[in-house]
């Protein structure tokens, strides 16, 4: 392609990397103490979950229900891990995880661009309104959709297949539409105008120029839609009946379905669960807070 | 409800049906999505809601039978009390949290980066893992809060087995998610325009006045995206209370939590539809639970005149 092949520099979907105006520049040195106390206080609170979900992983039992209960653990039972994925069938549940994941990915990524093109690179009368139909149904609430939806899919006989919670994905999610969307807006014009005087048709022009433009935002589309997917629990439970296509957050039950809870055996199941996302958080944290704050400052 | 929009007849021109035809391709499998897995299944949910459906065979005409079942079943106004109940706490302080978050991480604060992480990563660890987290801290035998509590001689609290308690935590887990929108509101007190603060100091404003005259009303547009959105969220609560309950796996239980007080909308429209295969009831509650959230929705838009602020332009 001979157009604008200089263009490497993502165009502004970073919010977070601006260098900010601090309204309280040049304060106090107390008054910044005070925040920083709160900060430490709140941080400490939203991230004890974390803690206390390793904590009680690595106990036996006995520790686990001890009162008062340690602050770690003082005999470290890494055999909890073991145990958890051999006491339910802890390897299919992942698998089913992961294609269900995967899957919802795959169309996230491939859907959401083409739809948002749609909605910004191209004029066609009629066209805002109509994007209005799909931000508003961003506020649908999804179990208004659930009776029916589950009866469709059944006399589709997809009850108990991963087909209700990936083949959806494919036609694209508002919320995923209006943050590729805003990307879209925001690269000039010229550049996909040049490639049609060079004979380009409107889908070349998305696959071989727009979309080389786009990675960044599509990387945020495809880190909400894998964390979406992973932490999915509403659907699976609906759809899928049969244990052995259980994904792990409805398969965790399996782990109080005694009289006795084997809550360490949970706690570590859940860590295993948990770690993966928590990498993905740090790995591409600044994919993430950008995300969060697409069209934040338009509110 | 939706005021319904007024098309002008427009006459189109060559050009503009070329690019139509250029776009329909682009936006078709989100048009063939949206008819297929949202207006269809709200229309037919209008049609089963008309019926008795047990999920097989053929549903059999019921007139208005489920709407007039529905306002005489004490569990129907429980489960929306407590869905009601849940979302006037839950959304409120929601905001009050991640505004408190947004201003404190705004302060010239130079490690900022590592309390935006602590206070995101909760809201993208998948819900039933923090619902099975808060099953082990709130334990009233061996859990971490209650052993916080009594530090402060503070009686331990049955949290999850006393029905005064269990909605309360599940409110608290829910401001777990606060770190989002902390971080949108941080976006917004960002794009305050230093001036105003500065010319207000000169005016001998203190910082109380400086929040509630400048800061507040430039990011109320935020807080009513905010209030709008997390409200239809909220009245959607159901994987805690099912997690918290042991949803299936509960064999016998029959209340959701203590004295039913989990006992959600969207839960009890879930026992409805696929516990008691009563279909047509489920698709009756269905509708009533998308005309509350338009209700609720442009109630609070319709309120954001007296309250949100819109700089001239």
């Amino acid at each position: 392609m001979a157009v604008a092949p200089k263009i490497r520099e993502a165009p502004p979907l970073a919010i977070a990397r601006r260098p900010s105006p601090r309204p309280w520049r040049g304060v106090s040195f107390p008054k910044t103490l005070g925040a920083r106390l709160g900060l430490i206080v709140a941080a400490l609170l939203f991230l004890l979950p974390f803690y206390w979900m390793a904590n009680s992983a690595l106990k036996n039992l006995q520790e686990l229900s001890a009162f008062p209960p340690t602050l770690w653990p003082h005999v470290p039972a890494f055999e909890n891990f073991v145990r958890a994925v051999t006491y339910i069938p802890f390897g299919t549940f992942l698998l089913n995880s992961v294609i269900l994941t995967t899957g919802v990915t795959i169309g996230s990524a491939i859907s959401n661009p083409l739809i948002a093109y749609g909605f910004s690179r191209i004029k066609w009368p009629g066209r805002d309104f109509v994007f209005g139909i799909v931000l508003a149904s961003i506020f649908l609430p999804f179990p208004v959709l659930i009776v029916a939806l589950f009866d469709i899919f059944a006399k589709l006989h997809w009850i108990d297949t991963f087909l209700p919670i990936i083949v959806p994905a494919f036609f694209g999610n508002p919320f995923f539409i209006f943050l590729m969307r805003q990307f879209f807006m925001g690269l000039p014009s010229e550049i996909s105008e040049q490639a049609r005087i060079d004979g380009a048709n409107e889908f070349q022009v998305f696959l071989r120029i727009i979309m080389p433009l786009a990675k960044p935002a599509v990387a945020v589309v495809i880190i909400f839609a894998a964390v979406q997917a992973w932490g999915e629990f509403l659907a699976p439970l609906l759809y899928l009946q049969d244990e052995s296509k259980y994904p792990l957050s409805i398969g965790l039950q399996f782990y109080r379905q005694e009289h006795h809870a084997s809550y360490n055996l949970l706690m570590a199941a859940s860590t295993l669960i948990v770690l993966p996302v928590v990498a993905l958080f740090l790995a591409f944290q600044r994919f993430f807070i950008e995300g969060i704050t697409v069209g934040a400052v338009k509110g | 409800m939706i005021a319904a929009p007024r098309l002008r007849r427009v006459r189109l021109n060559e050009q503009d049906w070329r690019n139509v035809r250029t776009a329909l391709p682009f936006i078709a499998p989100w048009i063939i999505g949206f008819l297929a897995f949202t207006v269809y299944p709200i229309v037919y949910s209008l049609y089963l809601s008309f019926t008795h459906y047990s999920g097989f065979g053929d549903a059999t005409a019921a007139g208005l039978a489920n709407y007039q079942h529905m306002a005489k079943d004490p569990l129907f106004w429980q489960s929306l009390n407590n869905t009601l109940y849940y979302t006037a706490l839950a959304v409120p302080i929601g905001v009050v949290v991640a505004i408190a978050l947004a201003l404190m991480m705004n302060q010239n604060v130079r490690e900022v980066a590592i309390y935006r992480a602590a206070f995101y990563l909760p809201s993208i660890i998948p819900l039933f893992a923090l619902t099975f987290i808060f099953i082990v801290l709130l334990n009233p035998g061996f859990g971490f809060v209650d052993f916080v509590l009594g530090l402060f001689n503070i009686p331990a609290v049955n949290w999850l087995g006393d029905a005064r308690w269990t909605r309360l935590s599940v409110v608290l887990l829910a401001q777990l998610g606060a770190g989002g929108p902390a971080l949108i509101f941080l976006a917004g007190l960002r794009a305050v325009p230093t001036e105003l603060y500065e010319s207000a100091v000169l005016d001998g404003a203190g910082p109380f006045r400086r929040f509630y005259k400048i800061t507040l009303p430039l990011i109320s547009p935020v807080i009513l995206f905010d209030l709008i959105y997390g409200t239809i969220l909220g009245i959607q609560i159901f994987t805690p209370a099912f997690v918290l309950t042991g949803g299936t796996s509960g064999g016998g239980a029959y209340t959701a939590g203590p004295e039913n007080s989990l006992l959600f909308y969207v839960y009890y429209l879930y026992k409805n539809a696929f516990q008691y295969s009563d279909m047509g009831y489920a698709s009756a509650m269905a509708w009533v639970l998308f005309v509350i959230s338009v209700v609720l929705a442009l109630a609070i838009m319709r309120s954001s005149r007296y309250w949100v602020h819109y700089e001239a332009s």
